[in-house]
């Protein structure tokens, strides 16, 4: 670890005037920490914001927004949450540990970067962390990897599973920068790598995430399956976040988005639109599948994730519509 | 004193002295003593020594498969702040040890021989300056011009019959498997496992004029004292090793290695204690790997389910010249019957960190495909499987003609099945769902060799009536002092309060070591035999013969006299050192221990998530020395068993050799999630033949066909069979049923 000076922003135009002056951000440093050690990340100056007050859940009219600083374990424990968008609570409870989950944030769980062994592997090339170096994913071992929105730069997932459920939840993250305030929707914090994959998402330099919006509860079948290699403590191997409403036997309305299955948490809505409208049946799930996964492309070992996550989604818009699909 | 036996154990002591003892401290499942200091943070662990002046030294390692260092630009490190030290002694060594080795010649370190071989150790004032300066330092290679393979099934792979595994070959197997009823030819493989025990590999090293102190984790102290003096060029009376808390080690601690290699050579360059902790990727990839292995199994059997043909082969893997072969078909020698018989072992030699012994080297891999393999047959004959396996039980170690010494694998069989439920199984596969989940199960035998090494153990009765106990036996957090003090309180006929252990010190008399199941056998019967001297003496004392002796609550009694202990000890501390060494009986009898898995699976039908339900154990490995901490080793081995099933692999990249999931974020052992309610069932038994004790080794027998009944019991719930280890989701899912088929199951 180099060594790095800590000051604890009061605010949040505290944080962003340190920020401004080239600090880094840290919260619950869960990931950033690790990245020191490594120096993948390598700050002379951290600025804590864990003391600028950004840590309430409070109503957004009919929504609710989050603070940056609420940890992953209180987000969870919310009754509101628990309430009107259980698809987000459980999502964070499918991921890490209680430890973790006690210290890392909303806002920084957005910023947690991929786990690919490439990146996390100085002496292999990756072009995520050392650009221009090469992908050292694409023909090595490649399990874990994505099979959508790659580019011959990087196949690297997000890995998370807060933003999947928010992706689903229409969700917006909330910042503040030297120009004032942005509202991001979810969908379009992640960057996909295309040639650059460096930049993970869209915060323009000098930006702090202050919190996230839900929008009003959609008041459908929420589900969050995440299919993991273990029962806990694992990332996603595949994860679908659901939030789907029934109308007469037919799906009125869907959001479905998917983790670990692209560079980025995916939505399609070409997916939804296949379903909406329609009488759920194992076939109408394929076609959805088909529709997902025109593009899929795995890279050899990862492969096995165009099959997983066609099954993974029939098995979500299963209990969603069957009212008992594990009959025969 | 003259004792009834010689150190040499050379018959079966069937005395069975701890029978006949008073104190009734033996079995019982007491507590560890040292347990409070653990939980509590007060057991003092290597690395958390605190030496006045102490140094920080962090390896660096070779970003290159194979070749030789050109050149350490050391001089830009050596300007960092807090920087010491750039080391590349010829001391150090390429490889660890192996276990037992008892020597570890140095090795240049300029030759590099597996991607992550340690080539250099950095020291600084702090831990974070070093790994700052390990992290900036350049070194530059010149690649192996005859690199050897990185990959064992490479054709360019040399492959060797290792010098110490001769072909065990009789009859004539390929014929019996023409003319068999029934004949099973199948290939698994199953992947290199990592130790992964919690405490990383540490050692502070402090210099006395010419005298070396090591504070490290380790597991066999008087010969890793060999080791490090063989290193360092030094005589290993001048070499003392202090480890009392051992965070695990699975194997991985048996033979010294880099680190404390690396803390002796820079404590001596730079005239001050000097303390290396590898961190957890480091442990991954220099330290010692299990082998991959490739194992074809051939069994045929008669119409009535009789093994006539059993073929056991495997291909695993190593660094050239080293002698360490994975020994997968250790078990399969004795366990079932068939007079045509191949078993043999190849070692491929390619470049990867060493391998050597993890958790149960043999069998842990061995028998879990050869009771995969058992079910297959069990299928095809359509026989139980539990019938089958006691079918093929053979009087005699097959070839050898060798006569067991005791073998519980009957019993239980049968009170596993029993506890388990095993009549409730549906015999065929797909025939019970519970919403998404296929449930299925199976069973397999455990079987894991017995061994006795040399050992020695000083036991003192005070004159205040207390006793100690002295070894330099580890305690990896398996029991060793629960219950080293446990066998001399029952001997000694005091309560356990009145017993001290003192461990993990070479000032000591010479444990056995923690590794190969041996550690409590071995140390434990020379406790014993130490407490046999002191008895002879207080016999004397009391004025009886040393038969009539009863001991008890600090009394000694015997020919219709009395006393209190203490007072037969008087002023001056009865100070025996028992002895006990490996002799005929090693040789006479086929020692195992045995025991038997059952496993409940649930199958996800759309994902082919493999969850382990339930799983039961029951296990005869003689007399049990204390029934919780036996348990505890039967129950840790068994969650091992579910790692080896279903998650563990270490995942190496073909095209350098590095290994990419070298974390425990990556590299998946079972969390507390993974595993479920187990049931341990421990069935006393006396084997005079292992140890005067009448108990043997307990510590791996739990892992040692656990992976075998979590496959089985995947079949039985969903169909398929797979015979690549571990058996992860992706290699089920193209072969799963249908999930939305109108099943032939009823529904749970």
């Amino acid at each position: 670890m180099k060594a790095f000076t800590l000051d604890h922003a009061a605010d949040a135009q505290d944080a962003l005037d340190a920020l401004g002056a080239g600090a880094t951000a840290i919260a619950g440093g869960t990931n950033l920490v690790d990245l020191m050690k490594l120096q993948i990340a390598a700050p002379d100056r951290l600025v804590s914001i864990r003391r600028t007050g950004l840590d309430q859940i409070a109503p957004d009219g009919e929504g609710l927004r989050i603070g940056a600083l609420v940890t992953n374990a209180d987000c969870a424990a919310d009754g509101r949450v628990r309430r009107d968008w259980p698809l987000l609570a459980q999502a964070i409870l499918a991921g890490a540990s209680p430890q973790l989950r006690n210290r890392a944030t909303t806002g920084g769980n957005l910023c947690q970067r991929t786990r690919c062994g490439y990146f996390y592997d100085t002496t292999q090339a990756c072009n995520k962390r050392a650009p221009g170096t090469g992908c050292g994913a694409l023909g090595g071992f490649n399990r874990i990897h994505a099979v959508l929105g790659t580019s011959d730069a990087c196949i690297a997932t997000y890995p998370g599973d807060m933003a999947v459920a928010l992706l689903a939840l229409d969700a917006e993250v909330l910042t503040q920068g030297p120009d004032g305030e942005r509202t991001i929707p979810v969908g379009q914090f992640h960057r996909q790598p295309g040639d650059d994959p460096s930049r993970d998402n869209t915060l323009l330099p000098g930006e702090l995430i202050t919190g996230v919006r839900l929008p009003a509860p959609s008041g459908g079948m929420q589900i969050y399956r995440k299919v993991r290699d273990r029962a806990s403590y694992a990332f996603a191997l595949v994860s679908v976040a659901a939030d789907l409403a029934m109308e007469d036997g037919r799906i009125a309305r869907c959001a479905l988005a998917f983790g670990s299955l692209g560079t980025v948490p995916w939505r399609d809505r070409a997916v939804e639109q296949a379903l909406v409208g329609e009488t759920p049946s194992p076939a109408l799930f394929d076609k959805a599948a088909d529709v997902l996964l025109r593009d899929a492309r795995g890279f050899g070992e990862n492969d096995f994730k165009i099959v997983l996550a066609r099954r993974a989604l029939a098995a979500t818009l299963a209990e969603a519509t069957l009212s008992n699909p594990a009959k025969g | 004193m003259r004792l009834p036996f010689s150190d040499m154990y050379n018959r079966p002591d069937e005395r069975n002295l701890l029978d006949r003892t008073g104190q009734g401290l033996i079995g019982k499942p007491l507590d560890r003593p040292e347990g409070p200091l653990k939980v509590s943070g007060a057991a003092t662990y290597s690395a958390e020594w605190n030496l006045p002046n102490c140094a920080e030294g962090v390896l660096v390692l070779a970003s290159i498969p194979q070749g030789t260092v050109r050149e350490i630009h050391a001089d830009p490190v050596l300007a960092m702040p807090g920087v010491m030290a750039v080391i590349a002694d010829k001391a150090m060594v390429r490889r660890s040890a192996q276990g037992t080795a008892g020597k570890a010649p140095a090795q240049d370190v300029t030759t590099v021989e597996y991607f992550g071989q340690p080539v250099a150790v950095v020291v600084a004032e702090t831990f974070e300056q070093a790994r700052d300066a390990a992290l900036a330092l350049r070194v530059d290679y010149d690649p192996a011009e005859k690199p050897v393979p990185l990959d064992p099934e490479s054709p360019q792979a040399e492959v060797e019959t290792p010098s110490d595994s001769k072909p065990i070959e009789g009859g004539d197997l390929d014929a019996a498997m023409r003319e068999a009823a029934f004949a099973i030819d199948v290939s698994y493989d199953t992947p290199g496992h990592a130790s992964a025990a919690m405490e990383p590999h540490v050692t502070i090293a402090e210099w006395q004029d010419d005298r070396l102190i090591l504070r490290g984790s380790y597991q066999m102290l008087s010969h890793n004292v060999k080791e490090i003096a063989d290193c360092l060029s030094i005589k290993p009376d001048k070499v003392r090793i202090i480890a009392p808390y051992v965070g695990g080690g699975f194997g991985s601690k048996l033979g010294i290695t880099h680190e404390a290699v690396a803390a002796a050579v820079a404590a001596r360059e730079i005239g001050r204690p000097v303390r290396v902790v590898m961190t957890r990727q480091q442990v991954f990839q220099t330290v010692m790997r299990r082998s991959e292995t490739r194992q074809r199994v051939r069994l045929a059997a008669d119409a009535g389910g009789r093994i006539v043909g059993l073929g056991h082969e495997a291909l695993v893997s190593n660094l050239p010249q080293e002698d360490f072969a994975e020994p997968v078909t250790q078990a399969t020698e004795f366990l079932y019957g068939g007079d045509n018989r191949l078993l043999k072992v190849e070692v491929a030699r390619i470049s990867r960190l060493t391998a050597g012994s993890v958790r149960a080297p043999g069998e842990a891999v061995g028998m879990q495909v050869l009771e995969a393999a058992m079910d297959e047959l069990a299928e095809a004959i359509g026989m139980d499987p539990i019938e089958l396996r006691k079918r093929n039980l053979p009087a005699t170690v097959p070839v050898e003609g060798t006569p067991y010494s005791s073998r519980m694998l009957v019993e239980a069989l049968e009170a596993g099945a029993k506890a388990f439920g095993w009549d409730r199984r549906q015999p065929t596969p797909c025939q019970t769902r519970e919403g998404d989940w296929w449930i299925g199960h199976g069973v397999a035998s455990a079987a894991r060799v017995n061994m006795m090494v040399p050992a020695e153990a000083r036991v003192t009765l005070n004159p205040d009536g207390s006793a100690l106990v002295e070894t330099d036996q580890t305690d990896i957090g398996t029991g060793s002092y629960a219950i080293l003090g446990q066998i001399a309180g029952e001997m000694l006929g005091l309560p356990i309060e009145r017993v001290k252990v003192e461990l993990g010190d070479t000032r000591l008399p010479a444990g056995a070591g923690s590794g190969g199941s041996f550690g409590a056998i071995s140390t434990g019967s020379a406790v014993m035999r130490a407490c046999e001297a002191i008895r002879e003496t207080l016999a004397k004392k009391l004025g009886c013969e040393a038969e009539e002796l009863q001991l008890k609550d600090g009394v000694a009694s015997g020919g219709g006299k009395q006393q209190p202990i203490a007072g037969l000890v008087q002023e001056k501390p009865l100070a025996e050192t028992g002895s006990i060494k490996p002799g005929k009986t090693a040789k006479d009898f086929s020692q195992a221990s045995y025991g038997a898995f059952f496993a409940e699976v649930a199958v996800h039908a759309f994902t082919g998530e493999t969850r382990v339900r339930r799983m039961t154990g029951a296990f005869g490995f003689g007399r049990v020395l204390n029934a919780k901490t036996a348990r505890s080793q039967c129950l840790g081995g068994m969650v091992w068993g579910i790692g080896s099933a279903l998650t563990e692999e270490l995942a190496f990249d073909l095209r350098d050799g590095h290994l990419v999931n070298h974390d425990l974020a990556e590299y998946h052992v079972p969390v507390h999630a993974d595993v479920p309610a187990i049931e341990v069932i421990l069935l006393e038994e006396r084997d005079a033949a292992a140890s005067p004790l009448q108990a043997k080794g307990v510590g791996e027998l739990g892992i040692c066909g656990a992976a075998g009944a979590i496959a089985n019991a995947i079949h039985n719930a969903c169909g398929v069979r797979v015979r690549s280890f571990p058996l992860t989701l992706d290699k089920l899912i193209d072969q799963l049923p249908d999930p939305f088929a109108p099943a032939t199951a009823k529904v749970a």
